[in-house]
C-alpha cells in the first residue's frame, strides 16, 4: 500500500498541478475557462484520431531515441538534427529508385537509421575522446543539420514543373507505403500512415534490450552510476558511443512514417520540431517505453486541439505549447516530491525495524 | 542530484527552444484583437496564416490588411487562424478544414506553403472558395493568388541604376527560391537597362529550408555592410525582416536602401527615412481584395491569377520624394512594360 499511493499520487499531483496553471494562463489572458474545458476536452472527429494517431507515432520514436540516452545519463538533445539528416537522406535515397517497391523501402529505412546513427556518432565519439560535453555538441549539430541538410537540397533538389519549392525526386508509387484504417473509426476520411508500426516495433525491441539483456542492464547500471559500472568491468566509453549510435538509429525514423506515408519527398517544409518535442515527451514518460506512449499520445491530442481552441474559444494556439511545457514541468516536480516522500518513508521504516531488533546501533545512527 | 540538475538543464533547453521559436510573436497582436467584427452581412472569409501570423509587418499583415478592406466595404466577417511553430505536419489541413466546416467561404492561405494542402481540402469542399496566396494549388474552387514581382523589382532596379554614384549596386536575398529569384532577376534587367556599366552583388542570407533566413536582422546587417564596404552605395532588399538590419546598415554608413513587399519608407523610425529610396511594393493586400470582392460579385478567376505591374499588383513606392527628379524615366519603364514592349525575366 505505501508503496502504490506514491505511485499514483505523482501522475495525479501532475496532471491536476499542469491543468490548474493552464486554467490561470486561460483566465488571465481573457478567455473563459469552462469554453475552454469543453473545447479541450471534447470528443475529437474520427480524422482528427487519425490525426492525432498519426503524429502520435511520429513523437513517439523521437521520445524513445532520447529515452535511450537518458537512461545512461546521456543527454542527446540531437534528436531534431539526427532525424533531419536520417529522413533526408531516406528521401534522396528512395527517390532515385534504385530499388524496386518495397524493397527501396526497406534499404531507405536502413539508410534513415545510418545516417542517424553517423550524425549522433559525431557527438559520442567527440564526449569519449575529447570529452565534449554531449548536450553541447548535440546542439550545435542540430544547427548544422538545418544548413547541411539545405545546402544538399539544392545540390541534389529538383523544382516541380509548376513552380514550388525544391524537393528531392519523389518517391515513385511502388516504393509508398500504404496507410491503414482503423476499425473503430470507420468514417475517418484519412488513413494512419503504414509505419507507425515502427513505433509499436521500436517500442518492444526498447523495452526488451532495456530490461531484459545484458547489455540494457549495462547501460542502466552506467546511467545509475558510472563510477560503479567502470568498477564492475563496464566499458563506460564504448557504451557511450553505442547508445549514441542506437538514439541516433532510432532518430533516424523519426520522420519516415510522414515521408514514406505522405509527402513522398523532402523540402524545405519539412516537418520540423519534433525531435525537441521528442524530449519532452520522454520526461514526461519518465523514459519508460508505455510512460511514453501516454505522452506521446497527450501531446499529439493537445496539439490537435490546438485549431479548434483558436476557432472557438478565440486562445492562440500557442497557449497549447504552454500547456505541453507546464504538463512536463509537473510531471518533473511531481515525481521528485513523490520520491522524496518515499525515500524519507523507507528511512523511517528501516529505522523503526533497526530500532526493535536488540544490539544494533539505535536509529539515530542509520537516519544521518 | 546531479541527474536532476541535468534533466532540469534540458527541460531548460526544451523550453529555450519553445520560446525562441514564438518569441517573434511579442509584438504581434493577440487573437483578441478586433481585425474581425462578429457581425456583417457580406461574406464570411476564413483567413489561415502561416508561422509568425498577424504582426510580421510584412507578408501575413499585408493579407490581414486586405480583409481589413473588405471587412470596411464589404461588410465582411472574418476568422483568422494562426499557425503554431512546429506543429504536426497534418495542422494547416485541419486549419482549411475548420475554416471550411464553420461555415467560411471564401477561405484565404496566405503562404505558399500550403499549396498541398488547399489542393487537398478544396477537393473535400467543392463548394468553397479557396485562395492562396503566391501558391500553385489545383482545383476548379482554387484561386493562386501570384504576383510579378519581377516588374515591381526592374522599376526600383532601374531606380537603383540612375542614382547610383559608384556603378555598383547590391541584392541580399533571404533564401535563393523560387519566390525571392524573380526578386533578383527583375531588379538585375532594371540596373542594366539603365545604366549597363553598373554590376550588382548578390548576398543570400541562407539556402532554402532556413527559415531564419527572414527574421535575422543582424545577418541582415552583416551582409549589407559587406556590401557597402564592396563599393556599393545602394542595396535592394528581399528579405523580410532581415531588411530591418540592412535599413540600419544604410543608415550607419550613410548610404541608400531599396525596401520591399509594403511602403517601408512609412514603417521606418524617422532617422532611417532619408536612406530608403523606394520600395519594391508587393500588393498582398491588392490580391486580398480583389479576389474577396470577386467572389461577391461571382466572378472569381480560379488557377492562377497574376497581379502585375499593370493591375497595380507590383509596383514601387515614392515616399520620401527621392525619385521625383527621375519620375518621367520610371514612368516610360514602367508603361513599357504594361505595353509589353519590355518582357522582364523572372529568372536569371
Amino acid at each position: 500500500m505505501r508503496r502504490i499511493v506514491p505511485g499514483l499520487v505523482a501522475p495525479v499531483l501532475a496532471f491536476a498541478l499542469a491543468l490548474g496553471v493552464t486554467l490561470l494562463v486561460v483566465v488571465v489572458s481573457g478567455a473563459s475557462a469552462g469554453t475552454f474545458m469543453s473545447v479541450v476536452f471534447d470528443v475529437p472527429a474520427e480524422r482528427n484520431v487519425v490525426n492525432m494517431l498519426n503524429n502520435a507515432s511520429m513523437l513517439y520514436l523521437s521520445a524513445l531515441a532520447a529515452a535511450v540516452g537518458f537512461r545512461m545519463g546521456l543527454f542527446n538533445i540531437g534528436v531534431e538534427g539526427q532525424y533531419r539528416i536520417g529522413v533526408f537522406f531516406a528521401a534522396a535515397f528512395a527517390g532515385q529508385a534504385w530499388l524496386p517497391g518495397p524493397l527501396n523501402v526497406v534499404v531507405a529505412i536502413l539508410v534513415a537509421m545510418l545516417a542517424g546513427a553517423a550524425w549522433a556518432a559525431i557527438a559520442g565519439l567527440l564526449k569519449v575522446t575529447r570529452g565534449v560535453s554531449e548536450v553541447i555538441s548535440t546542439i550545435m549539430l542540430n544547427a548544422i543539420a538545418v544548413s547541411l541538410t539545405a545546402y544538399l537540397l539544392r545540390q541534389w533538389g529538383i523544382r516541380p514543373e509548376n513552380g514550388g519549392e525544391i524537393r528531392t525526386v519523389p518517391i515513385e508509387e511502388g516504393s509508398r507505403v500504404p496507410g491503414f484504417d482503423i476499425p473503430f473509426l470507420p468514417g475517418a476520411p484519412n488513413e494512419v500512415f503504414g509505419l507507425a508500426v515502427l513505433a509499436v516495433v521500436a517500442g518492444i525491441a526498447f523495452g526488451v534490450v532495456i530490461n531484459r539483456t545484458r547489455f540494457g542492464f549495462e547501460l542502466r547500471a552506467t546511467g545509475a552510476s558510472p563510477t560503479a559500472a567502470v568498477a564492475s568491468g563496464i566499458d563506460v566509453r564504448r557504451k557511450v558511443v553505442v547508445a549514441m549510435l542506437l538514439s541516433g538509429g532510432i532518430a533516424g525514423l523519426v520522420g519516415l512514417p510522414l515521408l514514406l506515408g505522405s509527402t513522398y519527398t523532402y523540402t524545405s517544409t519539412f516537418q520540423a520540431g519534433l525531435g525537441f518535442t521528442g524530449i519532452a515527451v520522454a520526461l514526461l514518460g519518465r523514459n519508460n517505453p508505455w510512460g511514453i506512449a501516454v505522452g506521446a499520445v497527450l501531446f499529439a491530442y493537445l496539439s490537435e486541439q490546438a485549431t479548434r481552441l483558436e476557432l472557438l474559444v478565440g486562445i492562440s494556439s500557442e497557449l497549447v505549447v504552454v500547456t505541453q511545457g507546464v504538463v512536463v514541468l509537473a510531471v518533473v516536480i511531481a515525481y521528485e516530491v513523490a520520491g522524496r516522500y518515499r525515500r524519507a518513508q523507507e528511512q523511517r521504516e528501516v529505522a523503526e525495524k533497526l530500532a526493535e531488533t536488540p544490539g544494533t546501533p539505535g536509529n539515530q545512527e542509520v537516519a544521518r | 542530484m546531479r541527474r536532476l540538475t541535468k534533466i532540469a538543464g534540458a527541460a531548460l533547453v526544451v523550453a529555450l527552444t519553445a520560446t525562441a521559436c514564438s518569441s517573434d510573436g511579442d509584438d504581434q497582436t493577440g487573437a483578441g484583437d478586433q481585425l474581425c467584427p462578429a457581425e456583417g452581412d457580406g461574406p464570411k472569409i476564413g483567413l489561415a496564416y502561416d508561422v509568425g501570423g498577424r504582426g510580421d509587418r510584412s507578408f501575413n499583415d499585408l493579407a490581414a490588411a486586405g480583409v481589413t478592406q473588405s471587412v470596411d466595404e464589404l461588410d465582411a466577417t472574418c476568422t483568422e487562424l494562426a499557425a503554431t511553430a512546429n506543429e504536426p505536419a497534418t495542422a494547416r489541413a485541419e486549419r482549411l478544414r475548420q475554416l471550411a466546416e464553420e461555415g467560411h467561404d471564401p477561405i484565404v492561405a496566405a503562404g505558399f506553403v500550403y499549396t498541398p494542402e488547399v489542393t487537398e481540402v478544396a477537393g473535400e469542399y467543392p463548394e468553397t472558395s479557396f485562395a492562396v496566396v503566391d501558391g500553385a494549388a489545383e482545383g476548379d474552387n482554387v484561386t493562386n493568388l501570384s504576383f510579378a514581382p519581377q516588374e515591381g523589382s526592374f522599376l526600383v532596379g532601374v531606380a537603383a541604376g540612375l542614382k547610383t554614384e559608384t556603378d555598383q549596386v547590391g541584392f541580399i536575398g533571404g533564401v535563393e527560391n523560387f519566390i525571392i529569384i524573380p526578386f533578383a532577376a527583375g531588379f538585375e534587367a532594371g540596373v542594366e537597362a539603365v545604366n549597363p556599366d553598373a554590376t550588382v552583388e548578390y548576398r543570400w542570407l541562407s539556402d532554402e529550408g532556413d527559415d531564419t533566413a527572414f527574421n535575422n536582422a543582424p545577418g541582415g546587417e552583416t551582409a549589407a555592410n559587406a556590401l557597402y564596404d564592396g563599393g556599393a552605395d545602394i542595396v535592394f532588399h528581399a528579405a523580410g525582416g532581415s531588411g530591418a538590419g540592412l535599413f540600419t546598415a544604410a543608415e550607419e554608413q550613410d548610404k541608400l536602401a531599396i525596401g520591399v513587399d509594403s511602403d517601408q519608407y512609412l514603417s521606418a523610425p524617422e532617422s532611417q527615412q532619408e536612406h530608403i529610396l523606394t520600395s519594391a511594393l508587393k500588393r498582398v493586400d491588392v490580391a486580398v481584395f480583389e479576389f474577396v470582392q470577386a467572389f461577391v460579385e461571382g466572378d472569381v478567376t480560379t488557377g492562377f491569377d497574376v497581379y502585375d505591374l499593370a493591375r497595380d499588383g507590383v509596383g514601387y513606392a515614392t515616399s520620401g520624394g527621392q525619385l521625383d527628379d527621375i519620375e518621367d524615366e520610371l514612368e516610360d519603364y514602367r508603361q513599357q512594360i504594361v505595353d509589353g514592349e519590355i518582357e522582364v525575366p523572372s529568372e536569371f
